[in-house]
């Protein structure tokens, strides 16, 4: 089990990650969304022990990564965003260096690194200078090397990114087969990749938790209450007259209607009401024929625009772009 | 630390750098060898170690300026920082690393002598002084070129930087004349120039200036984790 504990990570006066809470229970797979710079990478960062927390604690299994940072690493495979390979070695050779790295004993790193090569299916070039390698092919390297040690933990940032269509699903069915073994925690801007592989998401805008759930429990507890679309064959007027009167609704809203000599009409109801059966009693009572009724349910792709689409509280954004969250070294780098 | 230590020597024969540096180590060796010694018929082998030592200023920084930057310009220092590893141990061990590889050039400089010895007179005690003086001088300056590049993400600026701090402390006695004398009395502990040619030039065993060596090289070493440290905090 992961905890976050109030997680907060400021640079300068710019704050990356704000207050984070939240658990990862065993064996789930854990997703992090958010638009990009929402912090997912900094918060990740912090996981793994890459960075430090301003405030805030992490603790795997209730060791804290602070108090025993050795412990807790040899339990936690990181791919970060950007796999972190030396491209002047073979494929081999680097996974090799990364079993020694993590402490597999050496007797067994041989045998492991050809069991994690079998895995993400780079047997094949484990000959290969690492830089000649095509980027999915580096992905999984670097994947290779999260699995080493076989840690109870997988942390994947953005293990899909830059990847054509076959290597995500690779990439998809290769997460989803050491979800069994072992808890994964992965980000992505992409919500379908989320809403497909995981089975608990964290929404997080701006460092802050919007919204935590399982998917479908997000979809039902925030698309609140649904709204009516209804088109009749009517003008809007007689349409409207129709269903004045009607308790439980809140507003009626017209849409545009691509039919000739009908209209469409979105309709607000009241907390707890449902109007479906109220409202076509209505038509047929007023003679406008009724041509199409439906619930609006907001999908999790709504639900996510809606979360993130709101600006947070101006100072905080003021000091830089939100490009500069995730990386925040480069701001003092020199370059030739 | 001893996953990192093989990695980054084998990474010094896998490119260019390491091939490099010990070549340019050797080939001025000769050459002052060559002049000094055989050409001038001089017994002294420390002083063709004295005029090597303006070209390890030159030749330390392309053996560090990679060591710490291009760490984090790939970001595999992530793959460092979060393995089960402490972070001294990631320092010590590319440290030694380049340490090592130092360390073929001034073995193969230990022939000089006994070449020197096989022809007639030599002074192989003062010789081999020298050449320890030497060597921890160079541990110094690589140190001092590895905490440079650990404050860089540019290969260039870590060289670049790192030459300006070894040609300083090559100028050091000069500029303290410029100095009060209180103020230099002072920062006059850090001569290094001095403390070499006490041994290439005097033949004095200046066991005060070889634990100036190696405390300076431990602090450099010590700054380097600590700069690390910092950024991880920041």
């Amino acid at each position: 089990m992961i905890e976050v504990r109030s997680l907060v990570k400021r640079y300068g006066r710019h704050l990356a990650v704000d207050h984070l809470d939240f658990t990862v229970e065993d064996g789930q797979i854990f997703g992090f969304l958010g638009p990009n710079g929402a912090g997912k990478s900094t918060t990740m960062n912090i996981m793994t022990g890459y960075i430090g927390a301003t405030e805030g604690d992490v603790l795997v299994d209730g060791h804290s990564i602070y108090q025993e940072p050795e412990l807790v690493k040899r339990s936690i495979g990181y791919l970060p965003e950007q796999p972190p390979l030396y491209l002047d070695m073979t494929v081999e050779e680097y996974l090799g260096f990364a079993a020694g790295l993590k402490r597999v004993p050496r007797g067994e790193r041989r045998e492991q690194v050809d069991h994690v090569m079998e895995m993400t299916g780079i047997f094949g070039v484990r000959g290969r200078l690492i830089r000649n390698l095509s980027k999915g092919y580096k992905q999984r390297v670097g994947l290779s090397q999260a699995l080493l040690g076989f840690p109870k933990v997988l942390i994947l940032d953005e293990p899909t990114v830059g990847l054509d269509p076959k290597q995500i699903l690779e990439i998809r069915t290769l997460v989803r087969e050491l979800a069994k073994s072992h808890t994964v925690i992965l980000s992505s801007h992409i919500l379908s990749e989320i809403q497909e592989m995981c089975d608990h998401l964290l929404i997080i805008h701006h460092g802050k938790k919007v919204a935590a759930g399982a998917p479908a429990q997000l979809e039902w507890e925030l698309s609140g209450v649904p709204a009516l679309e209804l088109t009749v064959r009517a003008p809007e007027t007689a349409a409207r007259a129709a269903l004045t009167g009607l308790t439980g609704l809140r507003g009626v809203e017209g849409v545009p209607c691509a039919e000739e000599g009908c209209c469409s009409l979105r309709l607000e109801q009241e907390n707890g009401c449902d109007l479906r059966g109220a409202v076509s009693a209505a038509c047929a009572g007023a003679g406008v024929p009724l041509l199409e009724l439906r619930r609006d349910v907001m999908t999790l792709e709504d639900i996510f625009l809606r979360l993130t689409a709101e600006d947070p509280p101006a100072p905080e954004r003021e000091d830089g772009p939100v490009e500069e969250e995730e990386k925040p070294e480069e701001e003092e780098a020199g370059e030739p | 630390m001893i996953a990192i230590y093989k990695r980054e020597l084998s990474s010094y024969f896998n490119s260019m750098i390491g091939y490099v540096f010990i070549a340019a180590m050797v080939f001025f060796t000769g050459i002052y060898f060559m002049a000094y010694n055989i050409f001038n018929g001089m017994p002294d082998f420390s002083y063709c170690l004295m005029s090597m030592m303006s070209i390890l200023m030159f030749t330390v920084p392309i053996l560090t300026m990679k060591s710490m930057a291009e760490e984090r310009r790939s970001r595999t220092d992530q793959l460092l920082l979060t393995a089960p590893v402490p972070l001294w141990a990631v320092v010590v061990g590319k440290y030694l690393a380049m340490v090592t590889v130092f360390l073929i050039p001034v073995a193969l400089e230990a022939f000089c002598p006994l070449i020197i010895a096989a022809n007639g007179e030599a002074h192989l005690l003062s010789d081999y002084a020298t050449l320890l003086a030497f060597f921890l001088m160079g541990c110094v300056f690589i140190a001092i070129g590895m905490f440079l590049s650990s404050l860089t993400e540019s290969q260039i600026i870590a060289a670049v930087g790192t030459f300006a701090v070894l040609l300083l402390l090559f100028l050091w006695e000069d500029l303290m004349s410029f100095l009060p004398s209180a103020l230099s009395n002072v920062l006059s502990v850090f001569a290094f120039r001095t403390v070499f040619y006490n041994f290439a030039q005097y033949q004095v065993f200046d066991l005060s200036g070889l634990i100036l060596y190696l405390s300076m090289a431990v602090l450099f070493v010590f700054l380097t984790i600590q700069t690390l440290l910092r950024r991880r905090w920041n």
